[in-house]
């Protein structure tokens, strides 16, 4: 819908991927691990590669749970926006189709977090 | 011819309002209050319009000016006695950062949005009703700093509130709220701050800040608190009137009205999630929990005004049942949030105590031991361990409220409430149905949200690393301001007040 404004009302948007400098937005989140009380929000090249996506972003970010020393990477179910994701190892982060913005899950099975309460 | 009879009152504000209105002559009505119409909201009859106070500016100067004076006689006594001394705990103080940094600030914003808008109403008694509340919002937001002042003498994080407010992350949740309230047409303002923000959810902010101060002998606060007490009334009444009267005036209203509801109710329920946990974890004194306060302020009242507002086509809030079932935990998840961000705060945060842990469990018994108490124990062990948790990582925010994606799925507690859109190309992400609705709604104006994480990442808060923007663009003292209340020098300062001796030796400078 648009706004009811005096005038005719456009924007640009604030976040457009020119203004990060080369570098685009990705957010991560694991699933039943809410000891990290938000999805991540990361800076990352989208020249990079998984492997090096994970080594150099995601591991440190999960670190300090228990359980990220636990996780088998070839078993951890991904979704990227909402659809089931496989992550190709040597492609780039753009050419996987993880663009500015884009959302990855992961899920580890039998790894559910601390307490039986997802954290 | 009775040049030398007094007017009543009733007189004098019917000079003042009514008689001081004129229809033009050679300007068209509409170039003269450009915004009225474009909303949609139709106006019949600007008599309808009854002003439930008929206050007349020199009774409002008299009557003020009163309560002003024995306010700062309040506030000198409890400068020259040190009435901070007297405060429950140091770690009440906390509670004043947030409110410093987080409310005064919007009642700024309330005086300014009721300055614009009184300007813009065709109808003289809409004008006045609005020109005196930007007055009394002005005088709020300048007694509130003049109540917490004496704390900035004593206690850190008090220096620079207005500038926190401009850019500090969190702080982002209340200021864009009134940004978006201020940036929309007269009638959506008046329904969003008077109608859902004083008359619906004012209760759940100004009772428990208020309440809180009394219980935990901050009498400068309190005494604050009594002195806006008769116009925080005034300004329910009247946004309680301002309802009635735009769903009296004409039937296609209704709809557009019935949208800001629900849109605000949301957005106030989003600002207040702050409230919950500075009530559930700020406050050393309770006053009640966050669920209960719900329940009072919210469901009871809340219920029974929806119900009156029936007969006018209006039902509840849309998401209503989402918040009402989310009491039980949006305290807990807050303050989880603020506790692994504690380096990025100008408050400190700590975990709960013994007492206060079974506190909370016994208010929560549905979630708090399932769901939260393991998290706070593991963090305390870890603490002790003195590997105290902070969060390294920038959150995702909600494109809409901008709290951090930090909600829960209403039937399951374990799963975030995330959900995201794509306009234009470009992927939207928000923290709930609620919020990604009042997007879909106005697209055009979200996509401009200033979001504190993406704007860090553009490079426009200085930097690179997080410690500069903190210090440099925050103007947070880092080591004093921020981190846990524990070792902090406020905590030091308390102690000494108190005489209370350090448990290590080596604290003793
Ligand atoms: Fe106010
Ligand atoms: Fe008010
Ligand atoms: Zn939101």
């Amino acid at each position: 819908m648009a706004v009811k404004a005096i005038s005719e009302y456009t924007a640009e948007p604030k976040d457009k991927v020119e203004n990060f400098n080369g570098m685009q937005l990705l957010y991560i989140c694991w699933h039943k691990h809410l000891m990290f009380c938000a999805p991540f929000a990361l800076l990352v090249s989208p020249n990079m590669t998984f492997p090096e996506l994970w080594e150099t972003q995601i591991k440190p970010a999960i670190a300090p749970h228990p359980d990220s020393a636990k996780i088998a990477v070839e078993k951890i179910q991904w979704e990227l926006n909402g659809k089931a994701f496989e992550p190709n190892q040597d492609t780039s982060l753009l050419e996987l189709g993880i663009d500015h913005k884009s959302m990855l899950t992961m899920a580890t099975p039998g790894l559910n977090g601390l307490y039986d309460a997802g954290f | 011819m009775t040049a030398t009879k007094k007017l009543n009152l009733k007189q004098k504000y019917q000079y003042l309002t009514r008689d001081m209105d004129w229809e033009p002559s050679y300007q068209k009505k509409s170039d003269i209050f450009p915004q009225e119409d474009f909303e949609g909201i139709k106006i019949v009859d600007w008599d309808g319009w009854e002003d439930p106070f008929r206050l007349t500016m020199d009774a409002y100067w008299k009557y003020q000016a009163e309560k002003e004076k024995k306010l700062y006689a309040i506030f000198d006594a409890f400068a020259q006695n040190n009435g901070h001394q007297n405060i429950s705990d140091g770690r009440y103080v906390n509670s004043l950062k947030l409110f410093l940094s987080g409310v005064s600030p919007l009642e700024y914003a309330a005086f300014q949005g009721y300055a614009k808008v009184g300007r813009q109403f065709s109808g003289a008694g809409a004008r006045v009703a609005c020109q005196m509340q930007a007055i009394d919002e002005l005088r709020h937001s300048q007694t509130q700093q003049h109540a917490m002042s004496h704390y900035n003498k004593h206690f850190n994080g008090l220096h620079d509130a207005p500038l926190m407010h401009d850019r500090v992350w969190f702080l982002s949740v209340p200021k864009s709220f009134f940004d978006d309230a201020r940036s929309a047409g007269p009638f959506e303002f008046l329904t969003a701050i008077s109608f859902s923000f004083e008359y619906v959810l004012t209760n759940l902010l100004f009772v428990p800040f208020m309440s809180g101060a009394a219980y935990n002998g901050d009498m400068a606060t309190v005494t604050f608190g009594f002195s806006a007490q008769s116009d925080e009334a005034r300004h329910m009444t009247l946004g309680l009137e301002i309802i009635k009267f735009l769903l009296e005036q004409h039937e296609d209203n209704v709809p557009i009205v019935q949208k800001w509801i629900d849109k605000w109710f949301w957005r106030g329920f989003r600002l207040l999630s702050l409230v919950s946990m500075m009530m559930d974890y700020m406050l050393p004194n309770k006053v009640m929990s966050w669920q209960e306060a719900w329940e009072v302020y919210y469901e009871q009242s809340g219920g029974a005004l929806f119900k009156d507002l029936e007969r006018y086509g209006i039902r509840p809030p849309k998401y209503q049942d989402v918040a009402n079932a989310a009491k039980e935990h949006i305290s807990h998840q807050l303050w989880s949030t603020f506790y692994q961000y504690g380096q990025a705060t100008n408050f400190h945060t700590w975990i709960p105590k013994k007492e206060e842990l079974d506190w909370l469990a016994e208010k929560y018994p549905n979630s708090f031991d399932k769901y939260y108490r393991p998290r706070f124990e593991h963090w305390d062990a870890l603490q002790k361990k003195g590997e105290r948790f902070y969060n390294p990582t920038l959150p995702q925010l909600c494109q809409v409220c901008q709290v951090p994606v930090l909600f829960t799925e209403t039937d399951d507690p374990t799963a975030f409430s995330h959900r995201d859109t794509v306009y234009k190309e470009e992927r939207y992400h928000f923290c709930s149905e609620a919020c990604c609705e009042i997007f879909d709604n106005e697209p055009e104006k979200y996509i401009q949200a200033w979001l504190p994480v993406h704007q860090i990442y553009q490079g426009n808060c200085g930097g690179p690393d997080l410690p500069s923007v903190l210090s440099d663009y925050y103007h947070f003292n880092l080591g004093e301001d921020n981190l846990d209340f524990s070792g902090s020098p406020d905590e030091k300062r308390w102690n000494e007040i108190k005489g209370i001796k350090p448990l290590d030796k080596d604290d003793v400078a």
